[in-house]
C-alpha cells in the first residue's frame, strides 16, 4: 500500500494556492471598460517603443499593431460589424484571456486523465498481458476524469451564462450577423451543448466508476467473473468513448471556431491527449517506482510505454500534418484563416510545438535501450506533457485572445493550480488501494513480462 | 590440426534449443553456428553475439535518403522547371515545403528499407543463386540444428547433448573452409 505522504500532499496544496492566486491576479486585471482595454494595449506599447528608443518605431510598432487587429477581425468574424469594433473585440479579448488560461490547463489535465482512460480500456479489452502492473497506476490517473472533467463542465455552464465570451456563437447578437452560425444553430445551441457535456461525462465516469470497482473486487475474487465483466464494459466504453470524443472536441475545441471546421479533428485531439495519458502513466510509475513501490513494475515496462510515447507521438504529427498539409495547399479562405492566425500572431508556440511533440521524442525515444532508461523516459515527457499543453493553448487561444496572447501569471497559475489538483486526487486514489491488481488473470505473465 | 570433425545436434522445440545453448555454452564447448527454421527469439542473446549494428546504418541510410528528397525536389520543382504550387508561386523550396514532406517521408523510408536489405545481405553473404549452406535441410522445415567443434572430446560432448535434450546426434568429417 503507498501513503501519500505530507510533502507531496503539501507540495500539491501549495501549487494549487499559487495557481490560484496567479489566475485571480489574472481575473482582476482583466480590464472592465473599453478605455482601460485601449489603454493597456497602447501603454505596452509605449514600453515597448521607450526600450528601443526610437521614435520612429514606435509609430512603426503603433502600424503594425493597427494591421494585425485588422486581419486578425477580418480572418476571425467576417466584416459584420460597426466603427466600434476594434475596440470592442479588444475588450473581448482581453476579457477572454484569464478565462482561456483557466480554460486550456483544465481541459488539458481532464485530457490526460481521459486519454488514460482510453488507454486503461483498450488493455482491458484486449486482455493485454504486459500491463496488469500497471492497473492501479491508471486507475489512479482516471480518479482525476470527473472532477477534472466537472470543472470544465462548470467552466461550459458560465460560458453558456455569458460570463465570458470564449464560444462567440452563443453570443444571439453575432448569431445575428453571421449567417454561417445560423446555419449550425441546431448544433451549436447552449442547451443541447450542455446536454451533450453531461452525456459524455456521464459515460466516462459511469464506465470508470465499475471498471474500477471490478477491478478491486477481483483481488479478493476466486474465480475470473469480475475480469470477465470488465472486459465486457471496456469494449463497450471503447465504442462509446470513440464517438464521444471526436464530439466532445467539436464541441469544447473546435466550436470556438465556429466558421471553421476539420474532419480529422476529433483524432487529433486524441492522439494528444492519449500521447498525454502515457506519459503521465509513464512518469508516476517511475516517480513511485524511485520510491521503492511497484516491485512488480522492471524496465521492460518503462521500455513499452517509452514505446507508446514514441509511437504516439509520430502519429500525432502524422495526423497533424494530415490537418495542415491539405488546408495550406488548398488555400480556402475560411478554413486557411484558422493557420495563418497561428503562423503570424503564434509562430513561436505553433511551431516551437511541433519540436516539443515531435522532434525531440523522436530523436530521445528512437534508440530501444534509451527507452529503458528512466531519465530519458522522464526528460522526453516532461516535453512531450508541456507540448501538449502548448498544442491545447494553440486550439483554444488564437480565436479566444487573437494575437493578445501571453503566457502571463494567468496561465503559469491555471497550469499549476491544475497540476496540484490532478497530484491530490491521482496520489490520494492510488494510496487507496493496493499498487498491484494482484488477483488479476495476467498479473503472473506482467509480472515475468520481458522484452 | 585434426579438428575438421564437428558434431551435428538435431532439436525439435526451440525453447529446449534455448537451454540446450545456454547449458553447452556453460561447459565452455564452443558453438561454431546453430540452424534454425525461423528467428528464435533470444537465441542471439544466450549465443552471446554481439549486438546488431544494422539499426545504425539504418539510421544512416534514412538520412542519406532524406537528404536526397530534398535535392531531388528542388531540382525538380524549383529549379529545373519551376512550379506553381497550391496556388503560391513563390518558387522557393522552404515556403513549399510542406507539399514535399510526403516524398520526404517517403524517400527516408525507402532509403532506410532497401540499403537496409541490401546491407543485411552482404553482410550475411547471401545472394541469388548462392548455395545453401545449412547442413541439413530439416532446419529448413521445423527442426532446429547446433553445430559445435570437435576437439576429441566426443563422449563427454555426446552426453551433455542428449542430456539437454536432442532428438539425434551425428559425427560428421567436414570438408573446405577449415584450414
Amino acid at each position: 500500500m503507498y501513503t501519500f505522504t505530507n510533502k507531496l500532499r503539501n507540495f500539491s496544496i501549495s501549487m494549487m494556492v499559487v495557481g490560484f492566486l496567479g489566475l485571480a491576479y489574472g481575473f482582476l486585471t482583466a480590464p472592465d471598460s473599453l478605455e482601460e482595454a485601449t489603454a493597456m494595449v497602447a501603454d505596452a506599447h509605449h514600453a515597448e517603443g521607450h526600450v528601443d528608443a526610437h521614435d520612429d518605431h514606435e509609430n512603426e510598432n503603433k502600424a503594425d499593431f493597427q494591421e494585425a487587429e485588422n486581419h486578425h477581425s477580418v480572418s476571425a468574424h467576417g466584416a459584420e460589424h460597426g466603427d466600434d469594433h476594434h475596440g470592442e473585440h479588444l475588450l473581448n479579448q482581453l476579457q477572454n484571456k484569464p478565462w482561456a488560461a483557466l480554460y486550456v490547463a483544465a481541459f488539458f489535465f481532464m485530457m490526460i486523465a481521459l486519454g488514460t482512460l482510453a488507454f486503461y480500456a483498450i488493455n482491458r479489452a484486449a486482455q493485454a498481458g504486459w500491463s496488469p502492473a500497471l492497473f492501479r497506476i491508471m486507475e489512479g490517473i482516471t480518479a482525476y476524469l470527473l472532477p477534472g472533467a466537472l470543472i470544465v463542465f462548470v467552466i461550459l455552464v458560465l460560458s453558456g451564462m455569458h460570463f465570458n465570451h470564449l464560444f462567440i456563437w452563443m453570443d444571439p447578437e453575432v448569431v445575428a450577423n453571421d449567417e454561417l452560425i445560423q446555419g449550425k444553430v441546431s448544433f451549436l445551441n447552449v442547451p443541447g451543448f450542455l446536454m451533450r457535456a453531461l452525456i459524455y461525462i456521464g459515460g466516462w465516469a459511469t464506465y470508470r466508476y465499475y471498471s474500477r470497482k471490478f477491478s478491486l473486487a477481483q483481488d479478493q475474487a476466486s474465480d475470473g467473473s469480475n475480469h470477465k465483466k470488465n472486459f465486457r464494459i471496456s469494449a463497450g466504453f471503447l465504442v462509446f468513448f470513440i464517438v464521444t470524443e471526436s464530439m466532445m472536441s467539436w464541441d469544447w475545441i473546435m466550436s470556438i471556431d465556429p466558421h471553421w471546421f476539420s474532419t480529422l479533428f476529433g483524432w487529433y485531439v486524441f492522439a494528444s491527449m492519449f500521447v498525454s495519458g502515457v506519459t503521465a502513466i509513464a512518469l508516476i510509475t517511475i516517480y513511485l517506482k524511485s520510491k521503492g513501490y511497484l516491485e512488480k513494475v522492471n524496465d521492460s515496462h518503462i521500455h513499452d510505454l517509452g514505446k507508446f510515447m514514441f509511437g504516439i507521438s509520430i502519429f500525432w504529427t502524422y495526423l497533424w500534418f494530415s490537418q495542415f498539409m491539405l488546408i495550406w495547399y488548398s488555400n480556402i479562405p475560411e478554413e486557411v484563416t484558422y493557420f495563418i492566425t497561428r503562423i503570424e500572431d503564434y509562430n513561436l508556440p505553433f511551431f516551437g510545438m511541433l519540436v516539443m511533440n515531435f522532434i525531440f521524442p523522436l530523436l530521445i525515444l528512437m534508440n530501444s535501450e534509451y527507452k529503458r532508461l528512466n531519465y530519458f523516459i522522464v526528460m522526453a515527457g516532461i516535453v512531450i506533457l508541456l507540448g501538449h499543453y502548448i498544442d491545447v493553448f494553440n486550439m483554444i487561444m488564437p480565436s479566444a485572445v487573437g494575437d493578445q496572447w501571453f503566457i502571463g501569471l494567468a496561465e503559469i497559475g491555471g497550469f499549476l493550480f491544475f497540476l496540484g489538483l490532478f497530484i491530490f486526487v491521482v496520489f490520494k486514489e492510488i494510496s487507496k488501494a493496493p499498487l498491484h491488481a494482484v488477483g488479476d488473470p495476467f498479473m503472473g505473465e506482467s509480472e515475468r513480462f520481458h522484452y | 590440426m585434426s579438428s575438421n570433425q564437428v558434431i551435428h545436434a538435431l532439436y525439435d522445440d526451440d525453447d529446449v534449443l534455448l537451454s540446450a545453448v545456454k547449458s553447452i555454452r556453460e561447459k565452455k564447448y564452443h558453438i561454431e553456428e546453430v540452424y534454425t527454421p525461423f528467428p528464435v527469439h533470444g537465441l542471439d542473446k544466450v549465443l552471446g553475439l554481439d549486438e546488431t549494428r544494422i539499426s545504425i546504418m539504418a539510421f544512416i541510410y534514412g538520412c542519406i535518403g532524406f537528404l536526397v528528397s530534398i535535392l531531388m525536389m528542388n531540382y525538380i520543382m524549383i529549379e529545373d522547371w519551376p512550379q506553381n504550387i497550391g496556388g503560391k508561386p513563390s518558387f522557393s523550396y522552404l515556403e513549399n515545403m510542406p507539399a514535399f514532406v510526403p516524398i520526404m517521408f517517403e524517400m527516408t523510408v525507402f532509403f532506410a528499407a532497401h540499403l537496409m536489405v541490401i546491407t543485411f545481405y552482404l553482410r550475411s553473404k547471401l545472394w541469388p543463386f548462392k548455395e545453401a549452406e545449412n547442413p541439413n535441410p530439416l532446419t529448413t522445415d521445423d527442426k532446429f540444428l547446433i553445430e559445435i567443434e570437435l576437439h576429441d572430446n566426443e563422449k563427454e560432448l555426446n552426453k551433455l547433448l542428449k542430456e539437454s535434450g536432442a532428438i539425434d546426434i551425428t559425427t560428421i568429417e567436414k570438408k573446405g573452409d577449415y584450414e
